[in-house]
């Protein structure tokens, strides 16, 4: 089954054209690593698909439901709030610098959407937060507050966050990007577990060996077009088009 | 005079400031923020009203204000003002004013938030009214306490200005005792008092600031 669905998105702000036409599909079960240089569109595409930012045209499936359908005049038309509401529950997003909140403990950034968006009881919630932490080796820092944290433990915490609502698709920002290059293994690792349980995944990343170990789809992107995709021994190690293989020499 | 006598006329002046001092916060701290939101709204009307309101109050003298809103409405629009009218007209001037002050450091508080805690607020489905209650107000109290604190304590010493429509506060005592007496002790009192009721107030604020010491 299709989990996700993009179809000629396409997004500018003010003249600048930063997503030009891209479609794209993602299966359940798949994980899609997206690469490219920076500016370009990696994450605003990400950030489209999560409804953070609106999208100028073209359409958004989750589960073959519409969350932007195209109206009659070509221009991108989102579905009633209800509908976004059902679909929002459908994915969730881990950022590159976590936004945990830092007024919650460890615990209840964890468990705090559990009980005030899905209406879980709070035992219900405590039981989820705790299975998940101790997943992700924090079961000693439930009572913690971000700020006493190490990045990698943060950004734990917040693929704990993400998880306990139970996404169909979950999304990653650069999820390595804000840490000490000695804390991004414990991430990478966190994300290789989740590939492993079937876990549908988008992941924008900066990290090509990783890139070519987790995921199924490789997506170079260069000025808001997909310059070329497919499996990732297709891509990383022999791309056929100029601009990939510029990009990834320049990594080497 | 003797001293029990000033202590006592003190005491009472002081009950007036206290009065003024409780039912300006109690007024102005919510209203403040309500101020707040217009000033932010995408209403341009509206946005624009809250700023020449705005900059109205902190743009002349509050002693000013009261006396335009004690005499106003009589020399404006004729109304004769009920007898207990002038107590009235102090609480209204106060807490218009501090409502502006106030709603120019929530302002400032609410748009220090990083737009990375709304994101994550959306992207977990909280919805505009949790986010604000849960996730950013909290927040927002403990960057606006200090400047809250200054404003408080500044208010404390503006309760004198209730002299000018002839409310019996502190300091109106304090002057009356000391023209009679022809001393400056009354002053040094009065001083004192004010001094005092600071220092209670500033203990309390950095209790509550304390209270928001266990995070970042």
């Amino acid at each position: 089954m299709k989990y996700l669905e993009i179809r000629n998105l396409k997004k500018s702000f003010g003249d600048l054209e930063v997503i030009k036409d891209i479609s794209l599909d993602v299966e359940e079960g798949q994980v899609v690593a997206i690469i490219g240089p920076s500016g370009s569109g990696k994450s605003t595409l990400l950030r489209c698909a999560t409804l953070l930012e609106t999208i100028d045209s073209g359409e958004l499936l989750y589960l073959g439901e519409y969350a932007v359908k195209t109206g009659a005049d070509g221009k991108a038309v989102f579905a009633p709030s209800r509908q976004l509401k059902k679909i929002q529950g459908y994915f969730g997003l881990v950022f590159q610098n976590f936004n945990l909140f830092p007024h919650f403990s460890v615990l209840r950034n964890v468990t705090d959407a559990l009980i005030t968006v899905q209406k879980k009881s709070k035992k219900e919630a405590l039981e989820i937060g705790r299975k998940l932490l101790e997943k992700m080796a924090l079961s000693d820092k439930e009572n913690a507050y971000p700020y006493q944290l190490s990045g990698g433990q943060q950004q734990r915490v917040s693929i704990a966050r993400a998880l306990a609502l139970n996404p169909k698709v979950l999304f990653f920002d650069e999820p390595t990007s804000a840490l000490d290059p000695e804390l991004t293994g414990e991430i990478l690792k966190v994300i290789r577990d989740l590939a492993a349980e079937q876990m549908t995944m988008v992941i924008v990343t900066h990290e090509m060996s990783f890139a070519r170990d987790v995921a199924d789809h490789i997506i170079f992107m260069d000025e808001g077009v997909i310059v070329e995709e497919g499996r990732p021994e297709e891509v990383i190690d022999n791309p056929k088009n100029e601009r990939t293989r510029a990009f990834l020499s320049r990594l080497a | 005079m003797q001293w029990q006598v000033l202590l006592l006329k003190l005491a009472e002046g002081m009950l007036i400031s206290v009065e003024i001092f409780t039912l300006t916060l109690l007024f102005s701290l919510p209203l403040g923020l309500f101020v707040a939101f217009g000033r932010m709204s995408k209403n341009p009307f509206l946005r624009n009203t809250i700023k020449i309101y705005i900059s109205i109050m902190r743009g002349t003298p509050l002693m000013l204000q009261l006396m335009v809103v004690y005499f106003g409405p009589y020399f404006i629009f004729g109304i004769t003002t009920p007898k207990g009218y002038r107590f009235i007209a102090v609480i209204i001037g106060f807490v218009l004013n501090y409502a502006a002050y106030f709603a120019e450091i929530y302002r400032a508080g609410i748009e220090s938030m990083p737009a990375g805690q709304y994101e994550a607020a959306k992207v977990l489905g909280y919805n505009k009214t949790q986010t604000f209650i849960r996730i950013i107000l909290p927040q927002v109290i403990k960057r606006i306490l200090p400047p809250v604190t200054n404003e408080v304590i500044t208010l404390i010493k503006d309760t004198s200005l209730a002299f000018v429509i002839s409310v019996s506060e502190m300091f109106t005592a304090a002057k009356a005792i000391a023209s009679a007496q022809r001393s400056v002790l009354p002053f040094v009192a009065a001083g004192i008092f004010y001094y005092v009721f600071n220092f209670i107030v500033a203990f309390f604020m950095e209790w509550v600031e304390n209270k928001f010491n266990y995070f970042k």
